[in-house]
């Protein structure tokens, strides 16, 4: 008999169990690495380059030193011995170059905020006052701005000693016949598009607390991000500690979005000074900081058409993307990531025979850029989506029809893209279907029209997107990346006959305590309010590879549902001898366990504890009594859990004024499994949302010199309240049979479209005027130089 | 983003706030809501030595009504401006204007007078002031006097409220029966500093228009009165081809700044739209 | 470093003699000097919301006003609020709606709420926006938080008129 078919009692997986983190939250008890101190903590402050590009020529910080309240003042000097440098090159992006970064610039300044000098001093405050007095002299080298310009061979260097220029990476990827298949294709649409760079702009900024305890040589760190582990490791080896005595510890995370998993100069200059001091050391970025040294994303230049036969087919797609990013590759990620997505993504969801995919990765002096939510999904959606709408205008068909007889079918799986990804299954045609429905299409296309004739621009706009979710190590192992691809799990019994789990996956607010509690619940048959789970430490907790890429719920989901059920078959192994019962015939429900021919036989998982941790004298001689257990899992079977869904945004232009106002915004999702529909749906708003900050404010401006114009909460715009529509969610569930649980991921999926479908459906209210805009965001001048209102 | 050293001082009358800024050597400044003052601390724009707290002198608060001009106390704050029902009675436009500075909270603490002397070009009262042509009167050691909102917004930041004076009060004269006005502004996210914003006060009888006074913020380093818009309006009748003509002569009155997010041609083109609609929601409500 | 000077004011319901520096704004004391984390710093300079606290009544930005400007006045922040009912309801809302994901804008944005709900009225889904133009969110996407607001001020303006 099959236990597990024997299920009896509730199933918290797939109910929206509320979160308990966020009871923590709303009484403000929750403690973010910001709220942390420690007895002798110092605090750190930068000096950081004024210039985008440039050669130290003096760095006096005497004055500096001699300050009140100052502990010590570092440059690159002081560091050179206690952290090696670092370079953030992967081998499976061949040929890929970078030059090799330190904590603190030795000689050569490589972008406007470059930290040259650090402060330690008693207060926040007197760092800063300290700051003042440090004299720094740089002379200017010039500055790589803008990346056509990076890419000719007379070009001055964004870093001098680049091997190769300018050019950080560059591949192809093509099948036979594309120049062949455009030469003779009925139809050809092609466009420009200019993806502005932003940033993640969490509300709780990067921060850090480095304590390093010399008479043990231990470093503990309190930290902001998602992936400890990665720390972990990247402190031991970069400031040549043991691993097992490294620390990471990430209490409360006030937002991440992948923004906090990259290596940054001053968390490693803070960890070394810790090291150096013995002292705890405190580092939390201002806000000016955050958009100076955080990592930027996006910023793509694509040239891009696409071929169709008469019917509207798509034949091919050629796609030439120039991605410029920092004046280094980012570590240990790298900064090349992006644009190989954005490559590999396009025409993700159409049958599509043939495409050539070319980036150049290009280096300039500006913050450096890595991932960031949703990793080049939002411009390989509004590329290939924006062509779609396009070809619809010229053939005379209807956005949904052309997706309809361009999507692969739902019976047509397993597929293979023309970029190489497999498709295990997607649900884009029944996607298709529940959109339409669920905006009410017809009558908003009715009320398009009615409208119009009274001068108001309203449009509509649609996207379907594939979402890689889940990836396995040949995401980043393969190329030599110290990131776990697999996540462990400890899950034990108490001896009062509760859960409690210790897992490698984080929580930024997400919820991934939660599901993690339906799932071993549902295993235990417990319920999940005592089942307690333990993440974001080290110590406490396995290894593994934490939160990103969409791959907590799905691959942490399933390592901790395979530890419960290795508990579940201890707990029946033990209470079977108890009972005298078969283990295999003995189910655990409602915190019991109970015999599936006799549910008077039963026995409560506390007495099954008691016996086992009190009275193990009573069981038959040699039996395990071991109530802890831990399992590994590394997603194997297909290369990532591909997810798909469909996007559609309602908006109102103004033509006289280019504001663009969001009425409504559509979403239809296939996660596979959903654990938590709660937590599901507030993932995909608060990812659409980023994806419409993108579309319509959000943008890094630098000068011509480099400068950044813009690095402030005042200048550089968020998504705030008033502008963000109501967004209405629908589902489709297509678990993956890689795993028992079926789920995928979910975190980047609204960012993924959201903007894509913001930027055809202005396109779609301007379209009676004559105009069409293909660079986000989608500014007011921007626009009214479309309409050709502002001519300059 | 922490503040330098300074030093705190309380000033619980006018003299004593003339003497504290006496004392502080030209190194002192005056503290009133705060609300822009603190941020630039913070940022490091300026180091003073001493911050004088003016907000508990008497004479800078209240709002009252005073031989046909509303008095309004330089520490009144926003939010009081948004709903007081002297302001809306006899200074409507004042009242139309409150919601679009900056977010609920910030309406809480910053004060009106504190935004018109840190007179920032994108602020919204100081238009208003000059469309209300309000007298500011400021009092130094030597006396108080009134400046004519004309005369009081001097240069980006700057106003005839010298260092060391202190703007007590704003007099305002009520409106009449025929008094219509309008405000508003072109944003990109509500209560953002304004590409453009306009305030309009006009008298009209019969559908004929005296005493127009059209003020827009965010146009060049002060806000700025219209001559040759209002002249065009002015005697005549609030009608579409007044509007267009009204629109028109913006291109000679204005000359905006240098902006890559709004070059001159679009804050033009936004204050020729933006003007357009309030005109016409005049020419509406009329009808 | 300038001379403390002497600072006496309510906080939380209770009153507080202290010496501070002068320079220090008031969201600094209030988790430097007073361990009063649950304000919290997203911008220092009032553009994010997350440090909003009650100041005689009504939200300001701790980061916008010098402790020394607290003189007198009456400081509460969310943990001072446990007792208010009205705040519990929103706390409550809040956890059932999922309007707190990371947690960090949490506090700002339940102390505009209560000040949005203490008005009382009939909740409108634009106005609630409005009230909160100046706090921003990054995970939630805004839609969770309206709702939840929108619920308990509902529920309030049934109670007003039942009662
Ligand atoms: C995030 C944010 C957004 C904002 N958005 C807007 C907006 O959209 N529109 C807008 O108009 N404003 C905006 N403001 C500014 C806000 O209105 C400020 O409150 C106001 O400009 C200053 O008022 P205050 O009382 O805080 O002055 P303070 O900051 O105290 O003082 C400002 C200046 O005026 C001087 N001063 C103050 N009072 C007097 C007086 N009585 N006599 C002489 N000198 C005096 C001070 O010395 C100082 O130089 C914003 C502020 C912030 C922080
Ligand atoms: S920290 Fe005060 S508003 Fe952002
Ligand atoms: S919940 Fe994270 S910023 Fe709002």
């Amino acid at each position: 008999m099959n236990a597990e078919g024997l299920r009896i009692g509730a199933r918290h997986v797939g109910t929206p169990l509320r979160r308990e983190n966020a009871r923590r939250h709303v009484a403000g008890r929750s403690r973010f690495t910001t709220d942390l101190t420690l007895p002798q903590m110092l605090h750190a402050a930068f000096v950081r380059s004024p210039l985008a590009h440039g050669r130290i020529t003096e760095l006096d910080v005497s004055e500096a030193r001699a300050a009140p309240g100052v502990h010590a003042v570092l440059t690159a000097a002081d560091l050179a011995d206690c952290c090696t440098p670092w370079r953030g090159t992967l081998d499976h992006f061949a040929g890929m170059t970078s030059v090799s970064q330190r904590p603190l610039a030795e000689e050569e300044v490589l972008w406007v905020g470059h930290p040259v000098a650090m402060i330690l001093a008693e207060s926040r405050a007197m760092a800063e006052d300290a700051s003042e007095l440090v004299l720094l002299d740089i002379e200017e080298l010039p500055a790589v701005t803008d990346p056509h310009a990076a890419l000719h061979p007379d070009s001055p260097k964004a870093a001098l000693e680049a091997e190769k220029g300018n050019l950080c990476f560059e591949t192809v990827l093509e099948t036979g016949a594309v120049d062949q298949v455009f030469a003779e294709a009925a139809h050809v649409v092609e466009e420009e598009f200019t993806f502005g760079r932003h940033t993640a702009v969490t509300l709780e900024p990067r921060a850090i607390l480095a304590d390093f305890d010399p008479s043990t040589r231990r470093l503990t760190v309190h930290q902001g991000t998602q992936t400890p582990y990665q720390f972990q490791d990247t402190f031991a080896r970069h400031l040549g500690l043991e691993q097992s005595n490294v620390r990471v510890i990430s209490p409360d995370v006030g937002g991440s979005f992948g923004m906090k998993l990259h290596v940054y100069h001053e968390e490693m200059a803070v960890a070394a000074a810790s090291v150096l001091h013995g002292r705890p050391v405190r580092y939390v970025p201002d806000r000016l900081e955050t958009f100076l040294s955080d990592i930027h994303a996006r910023d793509h230049r694509i040239t891009a058409r696409m071929a169709l036969d008469a019917e509207g087919h798509i034949l091919a797609m050629d796609v030439h993307d120039i991605a410029p990013i920092g004046p280094f590759s980012t570590y240990p990620r790298t900064s090349v990531a992006e644009g190989n997505q954005v490559i590999r993504l396009m025409g993700a969801p159409y049958r599509m025979p043939d495409y050539r995919g070319r980036l150049q990765v290009v280096f300039q002096n500006k913050v450096q850029t890595s991932q960031y939510r949703a990793v080049g999904h939002p411009i390989a959606c509004a590329v290939t989506e924006a062509l779609v709408d396009k070809a619809a205008v010229a053939l005379g068909l209807d956005p949904f029809a052309i997706r309809a007889a361009n999507v692969i079918a739902d019976d047509a799986y397993p597929a293979r893209s023309a970029t190489g990804f497999e498709f295990e299954a997607l649900s884009h045609e029944e996607c298709l279907g529940k959109l339409r429905d669920l905006m009410g299409y017809d009558a908003l296309r009715e009320q398009q029209a009615a409208l119009r004739d009274r001068g108001i621009y309203r449009g509509i706009g649609i996207a379907p997107f594939v979402e890689i979710t889940n990836p396995g190590a040949t995401f980043y192992g393969i190329g030599g990346a110290r990131i776990s691809a697999q996540d462990g799990a400890i899950v034990k019994l108490t001896p009062g006959g509760q859960a409690q789990v210790a897992i490698s996956i984080t929580e930024q607010g997400q919820g991934t305590e939660t599901i993690i509690a339906q799932i071993v619940a549902d295993e235990l048959g417990l319920d999940p309010s005592q089942v307690r789970v333990t993440t974001g430490d080290t110590e406490t907790t396995p290894s593994g590879g934490a939160t990103w890429a969409c791959r907590g719920a799905g691959i942490g989901g399933e390592t901790a549902l395979r530890a419960a059920r290795k508990l579940a078959a201890q707990i029946r192994a033990i209470s079977g001898a108890v009972l005298q019962k078969d283990g295999d015939t003995l189910i655990l429900s409602g915190g019991a366990v109970v015999s599936a021919d006799n549910p008077m036989v039963a026995m409560d998982l506390s007495e099954v504890a008691r016996i086992a941790y009190y009275r193990p004298d009573t069981l038959p001689a040699g039996i395990d009594t071991s109530l802890s257990v831990a399992h590994h899992f590394a997603p194997s079977g297909y290369p990532f859990d591909f997810t798909n869904g469909i996007q559609a945004s309602h908006v109102e232009v103004d033509p006289e004024t280019g504001i663009v106002r969001l009425l409504r915004h559509w979403v239809v999702e296939d996660c596979g499994t959903i654990i938590n529909p709660l937590l599901v749906d507030e993932q995909i708003r608060g990812g659409v949302v980023q994806g419409l900050g993108a579309a319509l404010f959000e943008e890094c401006l630098y000068d011509e010199s480099g400068q950044l114009t813009n690095g402030s909460m005042a200048d550089y715009l968020v998504p705030m309240p008033c502008e963000m529509p109501d967004i209405a969610i629908a589902h489709v569930e297509t678990p993956t049979k890689d795993t028992i649980l079926g789920a995928k991921g979910v975190g980047e999926a609204g960012t993924a479209a959201a903007s894509a479908a913001a930027m055809n459906a202005v396109n779609d209210a301007l379209l009676p005027l004559g105009a069409r805009i293909t660079q986000t965001p989608m500014t007011p001048l921007r626009i009214l130089r479309a309409l050709k209102t502002i001519t300059d | 983003m922490k503040a330098p050293a300074f030093t705190f001082e309380r000033a619980p009358t006018l003299g004593d706030a003339f003497d504290l800024f006496e004392a502080g050597g030209g190194e002192a400044i005056y503290l009133a809501g705060g609300h822009s003052v603190v941020p630039s601390l913070a940022l490091r724009l300026q180091a003073p030595e001493t911050l004088i707290d003016i907000a508990a002198i008497p004479e800078l608060s209240g709002i009252r009504e005073e031989a046909g001009m509303l008095r309004i106390g330089a520490m009144t704050r926003h939010a009081e401006i948004l709903a007081d029902p002297l302001v809306a009675t006899h200074a409507p436009l004042l009242a139309m204007a409150a919601p679009h500075v900056a977010h609920p909270a910030i309406r809480n603490r910053g004060t009106i007078g504190g935004n018109l002397c840190h007179a920032d070009p994108a602020s919204e009262f100081p238009a208003v002031m000059l469309a209300l042509e309000a007298e500011m009167e400021i009092a130094a050691p030597e006396g108080h006097r009134r400046v004519p909102a004309r005369d009081f917004f001097v240069d980006l930041y700057e106003t005839a409220c010298a260092p060391g004076e202190i703007l007590v009060a704003l007099h305002v004269p009520v409106a009449g029966p025929a008094t219509r006005c309008a405000f508003d502004e072109i944003s990109r996210r509500r209560g953002d500093y304004a590409m453009i914003g306009c305030a309009v006060q006009i008298t009209l009888e019969a559908g004929r228009i005296a005493d127009p006074r059209v003020a827009f913020l965010s146009v060049g380093a002060t806000p700025r009165r219209v001559p040759g818009c209002e002249a065009v309006l002015h005697d005549a009748l609030l009608s579409a081809a007044t509007i267009a003509k009204a629109q028109d002569a913006l291109g000679a009155d204005l000359d905006p700044m240098d902006d890559p997010n709004v070059p001159p041609a679009m804050r033009l083109h936004l204050a020729r739209v933006l003007l357009g609609r309030l005109l016409g929601q005049l020419e509406n409500d009329h009808v | 470093m300038s001379e403390q000077i002497p600072l006496s004011f309510t906080l939380n319901g209770k009153p507080v003699a202290a010496f501070v520096e002068p320079r220090k704004s008031l969201a600094d004391f209030l988790r430097e000097d007073r361990a009063l984390t649950a304000t919290r710093l997203g911008c220092e300079m009032g553009t994010c919301g997350a440090c909003l606290v009650m100041m005689d009544g009504a939200p300001a930005h701790a980061c916008l006003v010098l402790a020394a400007q607290a003189e007198g006045a009456e400081i509460t922040t969310l943990e001072g609020q446990s007792e208010d009912a009205l705040m519990a309801d929103l706390q409550a809302a809040f956890v059932d709606r999922n309007a707190a994901q990371c947690g960090f804008c949490t506090s700002g944005m339940l102390t505009t709420a209560l000040a949005y709900v203490r008005q009382g009225g009939t909740p409108d889904r634009a106005a609630i926006r409005d009230a909160l133009s100046g706090n921003y969110c990054r995970c939630t996407g805004y839609e969770a938080i309206v709702d939840a607001i929108a619920g308990v001020a509902e529920a309030a303006m049934h109670k007003e008129a039942a009662a």
